[in-house]
């Protein structure tokens, strides 16, 4: 088992295993193909997500989409956001400052 | 049962450590270097960097000098400083507890205030080490815990299982406390729900919308890169994770750092100042936290990390419990326990809990954790204000 359901109100899995490009994961019982390589505690889509939606996990709302995914997708910063704080990653202070 | 060391307010300690306090970072090379020649795992430095005065830093070093862990207390002053030395030097002999004070001003300077601390740290620890022995259920401990360098995995292996132990520590009847508002933002609607009356279930409301607004005017919540790396993307995911860690006992009641919870049951560490951010951030590192559960108390810390933090602290063991198994095959000499085989199905997390629930047992009954072992004695107090808590914080006392 490469991806797990916590919830079953979820509408992503946590990866357990390290996923390379092209592995197929299980979802649902479907075998999904995965485009992209997933690390291990990272989230995948279980369905397709489209922007705006709320992302699931736990069986709570943990963020929304800021771009759309297909299933088996990596969800993550670059395409949700926090409905509280944003977050920030190392270069965070640079960036704000060019901007 | 645990052989504990009887203090005079009739709390237990797990450990009999000789603290060696700076009052001011002018102080600091002193008293690091009378802790370092002492070389003995129980003589360990604590301190306060600031010059300024600050009624915070005063109540968490009067409460860390005079924790049940502690067996005495020497004191490092420059001299010129504002902390109120005197004050704490009275709180820690009124404790019944061996204390000395050095102001190296008065003492000559460097060299001779390392040699005269070091012959008070051997009178000390003298008189700590012949105090008196008294046998210690498990009920009878305290319990704190926090995550640290959290990953995807860790909501959902090392902070349930610590959740599972948590909830027999209290159906035993100890005290478990855990904390960090700043990463119960998003939890604070189901948290309220398990509060034992509706007036602190609002006051557990009212605490995490403190903290939202606090990090949300410092710019940054509680949240570091390495979190986003390891796979969580929000702070609110990152609470969902952080806060499985409570277990699922009733909260008993809310405290502010220093506070001792007066009963047993599980209490939720409120460490966001209140007011108007003055000082920065609430908490600037992971042991800024466990300092402060340690001032609320705690023998102990269950310390769950995903990413790998190796700290470890000053007066209360802490026992470190990994989250991800990849983490735990390469900093494997930094864990107590590998809760990642919850991920690779080898454990449920029922059995990690049980392991954590042994484990913290074992420590109380003297044995070394891993962070013990190598040294690890990370201590960190800065500035802070708080308003005491509000009657709805804390359970009635029951009639005698």
């Amino acid at each position: 088992m490469t991806a797990i359901l916590l919830h079953p109100n979820d509408n992503i899995l946590v990866v357990t295993a390290a996923i390379a490009p092209g592995d197929p994961v299980p979802i649902d019982g479907v075998a999904v193909i995965v485009p992209m390589a997933v690390q291990v505690g990272h989230k995948i889509a279980r369905r397709a997500l489209s922007l705006g939606d709320t992302v699931i996990k736990y069986g709570a709302p943990i963020g929304s989409m800021t771009a759309p995914a297909a299933a088996g997708d990596h969800v993550h910063l670059h395409n949700m956001k926090s409905d509280y704080i944003a977050s920030h990653m190392r270069d965070t202070l640079e960036r704000r400052s060019e901007s | 049962m645990i052989s504990a060391w009887s203090r005079s307010d009739g709390r237990k300690g797990i450990r009999n450590v000789v603290a060696v306090a700076y009052l001011v970072e002018c102080a600091h090379h002193v008293a690091r270097r009378i802790v370092d020649k002492s070389d003995d795992p129980d003589i360990q430095l604590i301190g306060f960097p600031g010059c300024y005065p600050n009624s915070y830093a005063d109540k968490v070093m009067k409460a860390i000098a005079t924790h049940p862990n502690v067996g005495g207390l020497v004191i490092i002053s420059l001299g010129c400083e504002s902390f109120n030395r005197e004050g704490l030097a009275a709180a820690v002999a009124a404790s019944g507890r061996p204390v000395e004070t050095l102001v190296i001003q008065q003492n000559g300077g460097t060299a001779s205030t390392i040699a005269a601390g070091l012959a008070a740290v051997a009178r000390v620890k003298a008189i700590a080490d012949a105090g008196p022995r008294i046998p210690m259920a498990p009920s009878e401990l305290v319990i704190g815990t926090i995550c640290g360098g959290s990953d995807g995995t860790s909501g959902i292996t090392a902070n349930p299982a610590v959740g599972r132990a948590f909830d027999r520590f209290v159906a035993e009847g100890a005290t478990c406390i855990f904390e960090e508002t700043g990463e119960l933002v998003g939890c604070e609607a189901i948290m309220s729900d398990r509060a034992i009356t509706f007036e602190l279930g609002a006051e557990l409301i009212a605490s995490v919308e403190k903290a939202e607004r606090y990090y949300t005017i410092l710019g940054f919540g509680s949240f570091a890169p390495g979190n986003a790396e390891g796979g969580l993307t929000t702070q609110e995911e990152k609470s969902m994770g952080a806060y499985s860690k409570s277990g699922s006992s009733p909260i008993s009641g809310i405290v502010k750092p220093g506070d001792v919870p007066p009963s047993p049951g599980l209490y939720m560490l409120d460490v966001v100042p209140d007011g108007e951010p003055r000082f920065g951030f609430p908490n600037i590192s992971d042991n800024a936290e466990i300092v402060e559960l340690i001032a609320c108390g705690a023998h102990i810390n269950l310390f769950t990390t995903g990413r790998g933090s190796v700290v470890g602290s000053a007066i209360s063991p802490i026992i470190k419990i990994c989250a991800n198994p990849e983490t735990a095959r390469r900093l494997a000499d930094d864990m107590d326990i590998n809760a990642g085989r919850i991920l690779e199905g080898a454990a449920t997390i029922e059995e990690v809990g049980t392991e954590i629930y042994e484990r913290t047992l074992a420590v109380a009954a003297g044995e070394r954790s891993v962070s013990e072992e190598l040294g690890h004695q990370e201590f960190i107090l800065t500035y802070k204000s708080f308003e005491p808590v509000g009657p709805a914080c804390l359970p009635r006392k029951q009639a005698a």
